[in-house]
């Protein structure tokens, strides 16, 4: 059992990693990692979510008709990204307000409705819950990696802290501007992904065809 | 039992179920953080207000800060203070059609469509009553986005004291850099009128050499943000101009608007 919970909770982060093998989540990934504070709020916030639809989807699957699975799925979902958002303008106004749409759109990642349906419906709250976390974690790992190199390297800081002084506050350090943009988080996931796959060969997929060689050489002359 | 699961009534016997537990959850949530909320909504807005005024240090206590700040009301069309409730709002006034009025496009050069009848304004006073800024509250389109913030003035309402944004959503690095504090500190000191009494300030492409002449109505433009820079420079123009503030900062300059103290005394809400 032990065993079995370590699997959920940290399988996702590198074997299984959300966005990294099952390319989930992208879209967020690209939007909230421009900087660390919000990078870390976001990543907290779907860990949570992810965490405690699964608990509850499962706790429910027994009762929910399957006709109406998802939306039963995607009612609880919401609601948890709507209290998610509230604490967020409650308790932390400024980094809710440089997220703006984003936690709402906590509801349409695939990663939560992907665990949800795929794993929630079928085992124990408890196994559920910790297969949220897992897969939260496997999310933030990304996600971070990319906020730490976005800001770092298109910014000079860490977490709104000035590390490289840039040049336009006299020092050395000429910011990256791509960085700051959107697309560079394509790139930067590009690398992750290569990296994780030169690291665990097994994940890299089976060509869905193989070309064969010419087999009429002579043809041609 | 999967036959029954699956039956019509238990069908929506769970919707309606799973509704009810859910926004039963959602309006709590919504309704018990709601004072939290307005609190953070309102203590930002100040920061923004004093943030323009040149009053803002990190840590301080906004609160009591505000206290020596005024709200104000004014009649944009003969730049005189009305009363209205503290509960008024400029934005929602101007998409009111029966609270503003839809500018002609020649006039718009902000680019902000319509207009509100009424405007705030923030007056800030030092310990002895003295009027020290003049606060206004400037929106107009950059290159992506309506850029919303406070202009500050001195208390002769010719000079510019300091213009910050708190919404926009221009380029990171590029239009974004509207935020930069260096850049900020560039409109200090900065003259609206030039010696004709004309309107005269504006961001000029690159920087501005102090040798220049007028170099007191003109800012240095943002590198690589020429669009953005453009409608700084436009929402700045309209603002201080006929359509915007104009008539009001004619009555400060003449002194005919008092210093606001007695007139549409409305309180400080914000």
């Amino acid at each position: 059992m032990a065993e079995k919970t370590k699997d959920l909770l940290f399988g996702p982060i590198f074997d299984n990693n959300p966005i990294a093998l099952q390319i989930l989540g992208i879209c967020s990934a690209l939007a909230v990692t421009s900087n660390l504070s919000t990078t870390v709020t976001m990543c907290i916030a779907l860990t949570l979510v992810t965490a405690f639809s699964n608990f509850f989807v499962s706790t429910v699957r027994n009762v929910i008709p399957s006709s109406i699975r998802i939306i039963v799925q995607m009612t609880i979902i919401a609601s948890l990204v709507i209290v998610v958002d509230q604490f967020l303008k409650a308790y932390a106004y400024s980094i809710s307000k440089q997220l703006s749409v984003f936690v709402g759109l906590i509801i349409t990642n695939c990663i939560v409705m992907g665990r949800a349906e795929a794993f929630a419906m079928k085992n124990a709250p408890i196994p559920s819950f910790m297969d949220g976390v897992g897969n939260g974690l496997g999310y933030s790992v990304l996600l971070l990696t990319l906020g730490f190199v976005r800001e770092l390297f298109g910014a000079g800081s860490l977490f709104g802290i000035q590390v490289l002084p840039t040049t336009a506050d006299g020092g050395w350090y000429a910011t990256n501007g791509l960085l700051l943009l959107p697309p560079s988080a394509f790139f930067l996931i590009g690398f992750f992904i290569w990296a994780v796959r030169a690291w665990k060969p097994e994940q890299v997929e089976e060509d869905d065809f193989k070309m064969k060689p010419h087999s009429r050489v002579s043809d041609a002359f | 039992m999967a036959g029954s699961k699956d039956s019509v009534a238990r069908t929506l016997t769970v919707a309606f179920l799973v509704c009810l537990v859910c926004a039963v959850v959602v309006a709590t949530a919504a309704v018990s953080l709601r004072p939290v909320q307005q609190k953070n909504q309102t203590l930002d807005r100040r920061v923004n207000i004093l943030q323009a005024a040149g009053l803002y240090q990190p840590g301080m206590d906004v609160e009591a800060a505000f206290q020596t700040i005024d709200r104000k009301f004014v009649d944009l069309e003969t730049g005189e203070y009305v009363d209205k409730p503290a509960s008024y709002d400029q934005l929602k006034a101007a998409k009111d059609p029966e609270q503003s009025e839809r500018l002609d496009p020649d006039d718009d050069i902000a680019g902000i469509k319509t207009q509100a009848d009424v405007a705030e304004v923030f007056l800030a006073r030092d310990d002895a009553g003295n009027l020290t800024r003049i606060i206004l509250p400037v929106r107009g389109y950059g290159l992506w986005s309506t850029l919303y913030g406070f202009m500050a003035l001195e208390s002769d309402a010719k000079t510019i004291a300091g213009l910050g944004f708190y919404q926009h959503g221009e380029t990171p690095g590029l239009g974004g850099e509207v935020d930069n504090p260096a850049w900020k500190a560039l409109w200090e000191g900065k003259k609206i009128y030039d010696e004709d009494g004309d309107i005269a300030i504006q961001v000029i492409k690159g920087t501005v050499d102090s040798g220049t002449p007028n170099a007191e109505n003109k800012v240095d433009g943002l590198a690589g943000a020429t669009l953005t820079s453009k409608g700084v420079s436009h929402l700045v123009r309209f603002w201080v101009g006929a359509k915007g503030f104009g008539p009001y900062l004619e009555r400060m300059q003449n002194g005919e608007a008092g210093d606001g103290s007695e007139a549409g005394e409305t309180g400080g809400e914000a």
